[in-house]
């Protein structure tokens, strides 16, 4: 069962825009949420109220500065969670057959009750997209939403994974990565998606479109900060408000 | 990563009962009666507790027999299987050497190999991850047979063998560690590749995604008692090495071998502590930690 598919009929996964992605972190709540109330053991937290609190979670947006050679230092947000590798080498090492990636669309699964808490796969995981969760004792990774993308209780629209269905500012997009002509496979190569750690060779399906330049500001003319101001007083209601108060 | 000490116990102590194991399986020595069933219970005792040692550290225990189904990919499944069929084969080799005073060859070198076997397919464990490149290389399984068969050596009393692999093993953990600290570097995994934004200027954790710790962190990155390694590998170094081998080359006592065998152990876990405790995840990166 720890064998990886010689190949998968779809390759679905996530293209995230770190152009876009603001960091607010709306994705990392609603999959936290979707996936306590639903499939699986819950995403526990320990300590939730104390002094040190930690919990499980499949998915956490980090930010990262870079200074560029000049000009200012820029602010990306990064989510990151599993990237449901084509060489996935945390399903190979896996000693129960617990972890599997699946032959017909590709997303990496663990069967928890199969699952004894050894930890190797999230040792074998180069981006951390694995946690052991301390009050199950058992692996907790991404599941790509499977029980909402093919569920028909679902409307339509929510047939997507939680964090694309929440995210704001549509940093985050569902397909079949796949299918060289599906709208993710489209943007990817529009926008020069790139993999993660591509040395590991993991081929993950996942891709991150990178930030686009930035827009370079245009040059101010030298005598602008001469030239007179304009509209120095208030007119109108705020005029009249102005002088008034000038007078008392 | 994270030194938990259910497996430096487990690796280090089933190391040894391994490494006995495979010496008596080859029949150096061939004890009968007895003296055949001290020296396989002290095998045993290693052996069996590391591996009892070995569960504590999973979620999940009660379900460790699962982990015997996957052959074919994983080593921790492998690790599983030749350790019960070493353990089996020694048990039956055993038997007919304390009850029978009977030494069957046959079984007995094929029981000592796949001791062997175990102690490698441990190392591999460790070895594939090329998540954590001080450990993804050739020299980790070298490091873990030549300080079991060494270890073995010092436990089945055959003192000339135990002198040259002590010293081989000595010799084999000091590169381990030489080479082991250029590993990371040579991977060529950077906070640049991990977050693909090299290509705009230096990248530099600015913020990480949680205010408190996580299981990542705790599991891959672990820095306590880094600074101390060079004065732990001295040591490691001495006890592993360099006092078995004056014990031994001193006439010979009962307590001196006692020593021996105790202060290479000592070393054997401190080497092992030093183990986890200075290997890097590539994780740690997008935390800004290493």
């Amino acid at each position: 069962m720890t064998e990886l598919p010689q190949a998968t009929q779809k390759k679905l996964g996530l293209v995230i825009d770190l152009d876009t992605c603001v960091g607010c972190h709306a994705c990392v709540i609603s999959c936290k949420g979707w996936n306590t109330e639903n499939y699986g053991a819950p995403l526990s937290d320990q300590d939730a109220y104390g002094a040190d609190p930690s919990g499980t979670f499949l998915n956490r947006v980090h930010s990262y500065e870079v200074q560029p050679d000049t000009g200012p230092a820029q602010l990306f947000h990064f989510p990151k969670s599993c990237l449901h590798c084509e060489d996935a080498p945390c399903v190979t090492v896996c000693p129960t057959g617990a972890s599997y990636k699946r032959a017909e669309d590709g997303i990496v699964l663990v069967n928890e009750s199969d699952c004894i808490g050894c930890g190797l796969c999230a040792w074998a995981c180069p981006y951390g997209a694995r946690e052991l969760d301390q009050a199950a004792g058992v692996m907790k990774k991404c599941t790509l939403c499977v029980d909402r993308i093919y569920n028909d209780n679902l409307p339509e629209e929510d047939r997507i994974p939680a964090c694309v269905r929440t995210c704001p500012s549509g940093a985050r997009h569902f397909g079949d990565l796949g299918d060289p002509d599906s709208d993710v496979s489209q943007l990817v190569v529009a926008r020069g998606g790139v993999d993660l750690m591509p040395e590991q060779g993991t081929k993950p399906v996942n891709k991150y479109l990178p930030p686009r330049p930035k827009d370079q500001m245009p040059e101010i003319d030298v005598l602008a900060p001469f030239l007179a101001p304009i509209d120095q007083e208030p007119k109108g209601f705020l005029g009249w408000l102005d002088r008034t108060l000038d007078k008392i | 990563m994270h030194p938990a000490p259910s497996v430096i116990f487990f690796s280090v102590f089933s190391g040894l009962g391994f490494g006995l194991l495979f010496w008596l399986g080859l029949g150096w020595p061939s004890p009968t009666g007895v003296v055949a069933f001290v020296f396989f219970a002290i095998a045993y005792v290693l052996a069996v507790g590391g591996l009892i040692a070995s569960t504590f550290h999973l979620g999940r225990p009660e379900r460790a027999l699962k982990a015997f189904s996957q052959l074919k990919t994983s080593w921790l499944s492998r690790e599983a299987i030749c350790a019960v069929a070493a353990l089996l084969l020694m048990a039956v080799y055993g038997a007919g050497a304390v009850f029978l005073d009977q030494h069957w060859r046959i079984i007995g070198v094929l029981g000592g190999l796949l001791s062997l076997g175990t102690v490698f397919t441990t190392s591999m464990i460790y070895a594939q991850l090329k998540t954590v490149p001080r450990w993804n290389m050739p020299l980790t399984p070298l490091n873990f047979l030549s300080l079991s068969v060494a270890g073995g050596a010092l436990l089945a009393g055959q003192v000339t063998w135990a002198l040259w692999l002590i010293l081989m093993a000595g010799a084999v953990q000091f590169a381990t560690w030489i080479i082991g600290d250029t590993r990371f570097a040579a991977s060529g995994t950077t906070l640049a590749t991990a977050t693909q934004l090299g290509q705009i200027g230096s990248v530099r954790a600015f913020e990480p995604p949680h205010t408190g710790t996580n299981y990542l962190l705790r599991e891959f990155v672990y820095v306590i008692g880094r600074k101390h390694a060079f004065k732990l590998r001295v040591i490691a170094l001495l006890l592993i090495c360099v006092l078995p081998l004056i014990l031994l080359l001193v006439p010979f006592s009962h307590a001196a071998g006692g020593l021996a065998v105790l202060a290479h152990v000592a070393g054997v876990l401190t080497a092992r502590w030093l183990f986890f405790a200075q290997a890097e995840h590539v994780v740690g990166l997008y935390y800004g930690k290493r």
